[in-house]
């Protein structure tokens, strides 16, 4: 069972609308949504979800009113200012507990936090995984990594080739738990010079976690010197790029019909996305 | 004045409406530019700002002295993120896990833990032709970026106007980015995607008390259900950004709106004299 992840360092170069394509051309695979607090490759694939559950994680400090003498000792120890005026404030709470140890009257216990929910779906392409972050909350490394779990589960249990993961922006805790153990990461890039600067620094995240990687070009003809910036750039570093998708807004028109744009249109974008298929599942 | 950009989605143009908002308003406004995307900071290569200074982003993580420790466990039982581990004659610490609570030093009975500073990333400042510049850059390889947007944040000062570029996205980050302004403009595009991920946005702006209005760029693909939503939420729609290759272009240049076309200057003083409006009008009520 391989891993593809799909990743870009940038938001919004075209992450979810190539995942919802190789969802379509791949034959024996599951899906696994770990963008899991902006999540929107279900808009694409029209799931029915079969089971849901709750993803409790992480523990929220709860003073009790009426043991607290207001001595101030949590509020002077606290290195997240999450408690004022003797009073916790959830969304700056890092759970760390530190506060419960120390207060004399023992007036804070830690409480669960149900920080969001999972599902396993059906779609007419397989299986997926997918899940929604509660609002404002933490832990969204933890929540991608039940998503991943629980999508090699179902590839191990029904025999499946591949996990296909649409991941989420940025090289943080989330891209981190998106990618670590994968067996390849797909980077959509998009040849802006912003894009050039966030595709380096993903890059430089899988590098260190020492997955493999591979690049697809999206929306190349946007700016062709930057589309070749990119591909020195990958030479360079070994890397290959396996598409140059051309802008083209019938991949819009799908994602507004909640299709995957091989689907909706067979001009070059998705001759394209399915060469770069031909690549990722090169034996 | 703190505004914050923001969008659930990424790549709908925070970095574009925040450049741009700052070159328009700098003439007349002292001005504090921040970066609070530390992950992808991308302003810098719209503003290429003078870097003149910058400081680390540490997170103070254990360090035991062996020769103190008993072994008894407490650091370990305490540490609500496995950072520290007790193997019979050992302890072991696993310092990317560590959040820098500061819990495991204070409760060693022996005090034989003192704490080391661990480098996440680093925030720096300078000058973009006017504009006071602070971006925070996470270190490539680390997942906690909420430190370095705290520290970015420090560097709020008196500036009239302050603008926070913030990370996609509706957790941790964001919340530490936005948290505190008083406004929040929320940019996004009219497809499902930009829709789903606006929702969420607002709910978090929402849960955060914080005023919003949005950007709607890329306007003419699409549909117009972002517009019904914002009619039905009742949220201003404060800017409407067309789909233009032009603009796309110059924004894969690194050139900012308002110096590519700078028609747009005066569209971006309009957006902010309509942030103002709602941001004194609610202060207005909140006194009453």
């Amino acid at each position: 069972m391989r891993e593809v992840v799909v990743l870009s360092g940038k938001g919004g170069t075209g992450k979810t609308s190539i995942v919802g394509s190789l969802a379509a051309l791949a034959k024996s695979k599951v899906l696994a949504d770990c963008d899991v607090d902006a999540a929107d490759l279900h808009l694409l694939l029209s799931p029915s979800v079969k089971q849901e559950n709750e993803f409790w994680s992480g523990q929220l400090a709860c003073i009790d009113e009426e043991k607290c003498t207001q001595c101030g000792l949590c509020q002077e120890l606290c290195r997240f200012d999450a408690i004022k005026d003797y009073m916790v404030d959830p969304v700056a709470c890092e759970g760390c507990g530190f506060c419960s140890h120390i207060c004399p009257e023992e007036a804070i216990t830690m409480r669960e936090n149900m920080s969001g929910h999972w599902f396993i779906s059906d779609t007419k392409y397989g299986p997926l995984v997918h899940a929604r972050l509660g609002i404002a909350q933490e832990n969204s490394g933890k929540l991608v990594a039940q998503v991943r779990q629980q999508a090699r589960r179902i590839a191990q249990e029904r025999g499946l080739e591949y996990t296909i993961s649409d991941g989420p922006p940025g090289i943080g805790c989330p891209v981190i738990s998106s990618l670590s153990g994968a067996s390849l990461a797909l980077m959509v890039a998009e040849p802006t010079l912003s894009g050039i600067h966030d595709l380096e620094r993903v890059l430089g995240v899988s590098g260190h976690f020492g997955v493999p990687a591979t690049v697809a070009i999206n929306k190349y003809d946007l700016n062709e010197d930057n589309t070749r910036r990119i591909e020195d750039y990958c030479k360079e570093q070994g890397i290959e790029v396996a598409a140059k998708i051309p802008f083209d807004n019938a991949v819009t028109e799908a994602i507004v019909r909640g299709v995957p744009v091989v689907e909706y249109a067979d001009g070059r974008v998705s001759r394209e996305i399915e060469g770069l298929w031909g690549v990722i599942s090169r034996p | 004045m703190i505004i914050s950009i923001a969008s659930g989605k990424g790549g709908t143009g925070k970095t574009l409406v925040a450049t741009s908002l700052a070159l328009a308003l700098k003439d007349n406004h002292k001005l504090r530019l921040l970066d609070g995307d530390v992950e992808e900071p991308n302003d810098h290569v719209f503003l290429k700002p003078d870097i003149s200074g910058s400081e680390p982003v540490f997170i103070p993580v254990p360090r035991i002295d062996e020769a103190r420790c008993t072994r008894c466990g407490k650091c370990a039982e305490v540490c609500a993120y496995n950072a520290i581990a007790v193997l019979g004659e050992h302890v072991l610490t696993f310092s990317e896990l560590c959040h820098g609570c500061g819990a495991c030093s204070y409760l060693c009975p022996e005090k034989a833990i003192t704490e080391e500073n661990r480098q996440t990333g680093v925030v720096e400042w300078g000058d973009a032709d006017g504009i006071d510049f602070v971006q925070g850059k996470l270190t490539v390889g680390e997942a906690m970026a909420p430190p370095v947007i705290r520290q970015v944040k420090k560097h709020i000062d008196s500036e009239d106007i302050a603008i926070i570029d913030s990370p996609p996205g509706t957790s941790c980050p964001v919340v530490e980015t936005i948290e505190g302004s008083d406004f929040c403009l929320l940019v996004t595009e009219p497809t499902p995607f930009g829709l789903n991920d606006l929702v969420l946005a607002v709910e978090t702006v929402r849960q955060l008390g914080i005023a919003c209005g949005v950007v709607l760029n890329r306007a003419g693909v699409g549909d117009d259900r972002v517009e019904e939503y914002c009619r039905q939420e009742n949220i201003p729609i404060l800017l409407t950004i067309p789909l233009d290759t032009e603009i796309a272009r110059l924004y894969s240049r690194g050139i900012t709106l308002v110096e590519g076309m700078p028609e747009w200057q005066e569209k971006f003083v309009g957006l902010f004299a309509k942030i103002k409006e709602i941001v004194d009008a609610r202060s207005r009520s909140l006194k009453r």
